[in-house]
């Protein structure tokens, strides 16, 4: 049977990647914890309540959130709603089609959502404007301009940066603005395993040959607080821990750097 | 997780709201060939979950386009009947079912020799009867037998088992108001035979240490579970082995 020849060049892909990370190098010459240079431009949409545009290497992201008036759901009465949603944009890769929202962009949305509302972020039960009736909800929207591998944290800073400058506008309901209520700063860092390398924030061609990624996020405290396993290939626990360390390094320099928190 | 309360899941005793002991499993009964048309199937209770797996194939991929051409693709559909949760669900897959089916293929996908069916899609089917917390890793778990029942070569069978935090302490297998009101749920699942982890998912908050408890808690469950998997296999074909010898 014949193969197509975009599966020779997928074959030879990995083979090179899983050979130089064999003798401790990749790709773009990083060093297999180091992140991509990572810029995050607060504030890019102003008219959103919050926005925040991330470039992290050349994977590129806008995050806007939302904050509106709405009804609670019945079973947390006393607590303002949170709500994550991804767009795969279709000029951000040749992949990318438009359409309803496809598994990938669904698992995006709701890893992203799991390490803010876990971390739990946003002090949500600050968030009621009449018990039981109204509450304010924090849309955030992730679109994905460029793809250039690493949605997942590109995509998850870029919610953060927002939430951090995100208003709550009261104001259209003859109170004063205020900011949102933040009480942690979740992190998440993602490694893909290359051949038997582990590899911090891969770059495209990394995540194409990867036979697995796992995603963690932790807080300040060092604290792991949402994983995510993705791709059909399997991890070992010492894999898995070492993931969590490299996470929780590049979490802090991350806060401290980039956020400046 | 769910709201925090201050209700309390470990009372003075160190016993859970069931009775259970911290790094105590929940019942579980396994069932092989269950069904008549698909090629495989199996049916878990675990809890109070009841679960139902069917799977056809392999056979060729459909629409053609997902035909790989030099594998099978695994195509799981996690799937909770309106009638399986305390309010009604609405029928049809959700943003969490489609998360969850991708999971469980990608966990599968690390066990079936997918290379020897090239172009042909393995589809798993997996019915959430009524629901207990741990579906996805019932689910799951009724799968590999499943698979294995549809003649399917594979590594091992993937098992599971979810650990979790409840009132600060580690515990082995969550149920419904565990999960709702613990601090924690961790499910993993890991082919026994190499001691790989294949699926594996986390939210709350755990310090390193936690983890470390709770992932070898659910991996010792896991290996008992393994044995539940290959026991109710061999009932089912020593069933049959007895029958032919009574004709």
């Amino acid at each position: 049977m014949s193969k197509s020849s975009d599966e020779i060049v997928y074959g030879l892909k990995r083979e090179y990647l899983e050979k130089i990370s064999s003798q401790g190098s990749r790709i773009d010459g990083r060093k297999f914890d180091e992140v991509r240079n990572l810029v995050v431009t607060p504030n890019f949409v102003p008219r959103a309540e919050g926005s925040a545009e991330v470039r992290l290497g050349d994977t590129r992201v806008l995050v806007g959130v939302k904050i509106e008036q709405g009804e609670p759901f019945p079973d947390t009465p006393n607590s303002g709603i949170l709500t994550t949603n991804a767009e795969l944009l279709p000029m951000a890769s040749p992949t990318f089609e438009s359409g309803p929202p496809n598994e990938d962009s669904i698992e995006l949305a709701r890893v992203v959502d799991r390490g803010i509302r876990e971390s739990k972020m946003i002090d949500l039960d600050s968030l009621v404007i009449e018990e039981g009736k109204k509450v304010w909800v924090v849309f955030i929207d992730i679109h994905v301009l460029d793809y250039d591998g690493n949605l997942i944290d590109a995509a998850s800073i870029g919610a953060v940066a927002a939430l951090l400058e995100a208003k709550v506008p009261a104001s259209k309901i003859g109170r004063e603005d205020i900011p949102l209520p933040i009480r942690h700063i979740p992190i998440m860092i993602t490694s893909a395993k290359i051949g038997s390398s582990l590899v911090v924030d891969p770059c495209l061609e990394e995540e194409e040959v990867a036979s697995a990624r796992i995603s963690v996020a932790t807080n300040e405290e060092g604290n792991v607080v949402a994983m995510q396993k993705g791709l059909a290939g399997s991890i070992t626990e010492e894999e898995l821990f070492l993931a969590i360390e490299s996470s929780i390094k590049a979490g802090k320099d991350i806060r401290k750097r980039v956020l400046r928190k | 997780m769910g709201t925090q309360s201050s209700m309390k899941l470990i009372n003075e005793e160190g016993l859970r709201i069931d009775g259970r002991k911290f790094n105590e499993l929940r019942p579980i009964r396994i069932e092989v060939g269950v069904l008549n048309r698909a090629d495989g199937s199996a049916y878990i209770e675990w809890g109070g979950n009841k679960v139902l797996v069917a799977v056809y194939g392999p056979r060729e991929a459909f629409p053609k386009h997902t035909q790989n051409p030099s594998r099978a693709i695994i195509n799981a559909r996690y799937n909770m009947a309106a009638f399986s949760v305390d309010e009604r669900k609405r029928p049809g897959p959700d943003r969490r079912a489609v998360e969850i089916s991708k999971v469980i293929g990608e966990a599968l996908e690390c066990a079936v020799f997918t290379e020897q069916f090239p172009r042909t899609s393995i589809d798993v089917y997996i019915e959430v009867l009524q629901a207990d917390a741990g579906t996805r890793i019932a689910g799951l778990t009724a799968a590999s037998v499943a698979l294995v029942d549809a003649g399917i070569p594979m590594k091992d069978m993937v098992v599971g088992c979810a650990s979790g935090k409840i009132d600060g302490k580690v515990v082995l297998d969550l149920n419904k108001e565990e999960d709702n009101f613990g601090e924690a749920d961790l499910p993993i699942a890991i082919i026994p035979r190499t001691n790989e982890i294949v699926l594996l998912q986390m939210d709350g908050n755990m310090t390193k240490d936690e983890l470390s408890e709770a992932i070898g808690m659910s991996k010792k469950a896991a290996l008992y579970i393994s044995n539940l998997q290959k026991e109710a296999l061999l009932a089912k074909y020593k069933g049959q082995e007895s029958e032919k010898e009574g004709e």
